[in-house]
């Protein structure tokens, strides 16, 4: 079964069209990136997997379930860190004990507490457990945000722009985080980002897309020169230094 | 005094307690909305002869279900949305005021507490609402995982746009029921302080939650002494101890950093 399986999607916001005739299927156990410019509707089509958009046309499989019925359980989602309080009174830990129970903890005891630890540990954070979040850097918030949604053991992970607020050796160590806790939990991972080194360098299966589907495939294929010039409309000579 | 007391603490557990989400989701405007609206209903009330508190509730009810309707069906921002709702009603309480001709000196009680002026009913009513409270207490995690991330909340199916419904009701009840207690006025600071007070020296929700309890509590009941003692308005006497309080926190908290 796939784990992902998207045909003929089109979404329009009145006369917009935001999505046009998507067809796609992600394998179970892959490394997935969205890469697309900004406006190409990569964060629309994440919501609509995760269930939080219907689309006026096409269809959509999670695990071979719509996504209204697919039980929240089973995906983990590490949203942008712009769209969370991070004025919100919280210990780390709860925040990761949040991503079990879905719902905010009033304590944080027990089997829910040693998960919480465990998850932190599978992402190297074991230390911020009972440090507010008020006062974690953008890299140590986004690691115990992937604690958070691996707490649960989710089949899918779903992160949405993974290295915004953070930097460059922040976001290095939670893309080799990523692709080792990839490789040993064997879930699915689908990530959006505009960077499409990190795609080609991380990834199984790249979808490039603005609001079109411009290719889906093997980075080498997906992320070819004219691909990302159809996405992109200039990729800059850096691009075939560090692809080819 | 004892009554008044009574009902002190009980607005107190309550206002502190829905307080902490007002101030954590930045709706301190919207008790000042709401508390304009109880004041339209509170007029409605004195110009139909009727229990100011009975008309008062449902009106405020209204308000705030419009309220959390427009702003989550339009694009408007709620501070926007919550001052359309907050002008209607005071207009069409100053002119039912207006209407009932005869001066009133029921209004100056509503708009600035008075403890003297506390009945039965103004003490029956928010122990039911902490009743109520206390059944619907598994909202708290609910209301508290929105107010961290919306969007993370309804991926996790959780009926966020429905939780603000139920918020926005309670908030309304508790502004009402405070009312005799704190007056209109003021009620909008009785909601924030206590929890912002808090806030400043609470690295958890729940512990956040707990502390702003003992604080509105506490200087409700201070408050209200002081002010039949002195023979000054409950409301601003209460507002003013929280408000101290605040800066005294707040300057332990600077000197200890």
């Amino acid at each position: 079964m796939n784990a992902v399986e998207v045909k003929n999607l089109s979404l329009s916001y009145g006369d917009i069209k935001v999505l046009e005739d998507l067809n796609f299927s992600i394998p179970e156990n892959a490394f997935v990136s969205i890469v697309g410019p900004n406006g190409a509707g990569k964060t629309t089509l994440m919501k609509i997997l995760l269930g939080l958009i219907k689309v006026d046309l096409g269809e959509v499989k999670i695990f071979g379930k719509h996504p209204d019925e697919i039980d929240p359980q089973l995906i983990g989602y590490v949203p942008q860190i712009k769209t969370m309080d991070r004025n919100f009174p919280a210990l780390a830990i709860e925040l990761v004990a949040s991503g079990l129970l879905r719902k905010w903890p009033w304590s944080v005891k027990g089997v829910d507490k040693e998960n919480s630890i465990k998850a932190l540990e599978m992402v190297k954070a074991e230390h911020l457990a009972l440090r507010p979040i008020t006062e974690l850097s953008g890299g140590e918030l986004q690691r115990v945000c992937l604690a958070r949604s691996i707490v649960r053991n989710p089949k899918l992970v779903v992160l949405d722009e993974p290295a915004t607020g953070i930097d460059a050796i922040g976001e290095a160590d939670l893309y080799n985080l990523l692709e080792k806790y990839q490789q040993n939990s064997k879930a699915t991972v689908l990530m959006i980002t505009h960077d499409w080194h990190v795609a080609h360098h991380h990834s199984d299966f790249v979808l490039l897309l603005n609001r079109k589907q411009v290719s889906f495939g093997h980075p080498e294929e997906a992320l070819s020169e004219q691909n990302l010039r159809t996405a992109f409309g200039h990729i800059g000579h850096e691009h075939k230094i560090r692809i080819n | 005094m004892q009554r008044a007391l009574i009902a002190g603490v009980l607005v107190g557990i309550l206002a502190s307690y829905y307080g902490v989400f007002v101030v954590q989701r930045g709706l301190g405007f919207l008790g000042s909305g709401l508390a304009h609206a109880a004041f339209g209903g509170v007029a409605l009330g004195i110009l139909l002869e009727q229990e100011p508190l009975l008309i008062a509730v449902p009106f405020t009810i209204l308000v705030a279900i419009g309220i959390t309707y427009v702003k989550n069906n339009t694009n408007l921002a709620g501070d926007t949305t919550i001052g359309i709702f907050f002008s209607v009603s005071m207009a069409l309480g100053i002119i039912f005021i207006f209407m009932k001709k005869q001066y009133t000196s029921d209004a100056f009680n509503y708009l600035f507490g008075s403890i003297l002026a506390v009945s039965l009913t103004d003490v029956i009513a928010p122990a039911l609402l902490i009743l109520i409270s206390i059944l619907l207490s598994s909202f708290w995690k609910r209301w508290a995982y929105s107010s961290f991330d919306r969007e993370l909340a309804q991926a996790d199916r959780l009926p966020v746009q429905f939780d603000d419904y139920i918020l926005s009701v309670l908030i309304a009840v508790t502004i009402v029921v405070s009312i005799k207690v704190v007056g209109i006025v003021l009620i909008a600071a009785f909601l924030v302080i206590p929890p912002a007070t808090s806030r400043l020296i609470n690295k958890s929700f729940s512990r956040m939650t707990v502390y702003s309890i003992v604080f509105g509590v506490s200087t409700a009941i201070a408050g209200l002494w002081i002010s039949y003692y002195l023979d000054v308005p409950s409301g601003a006497t209460i507002i003013l101890l929280q408000a101290l309080l605040f800066f005294v926190v707040m300057i332990i908290k600077k000197l200890n950093y």
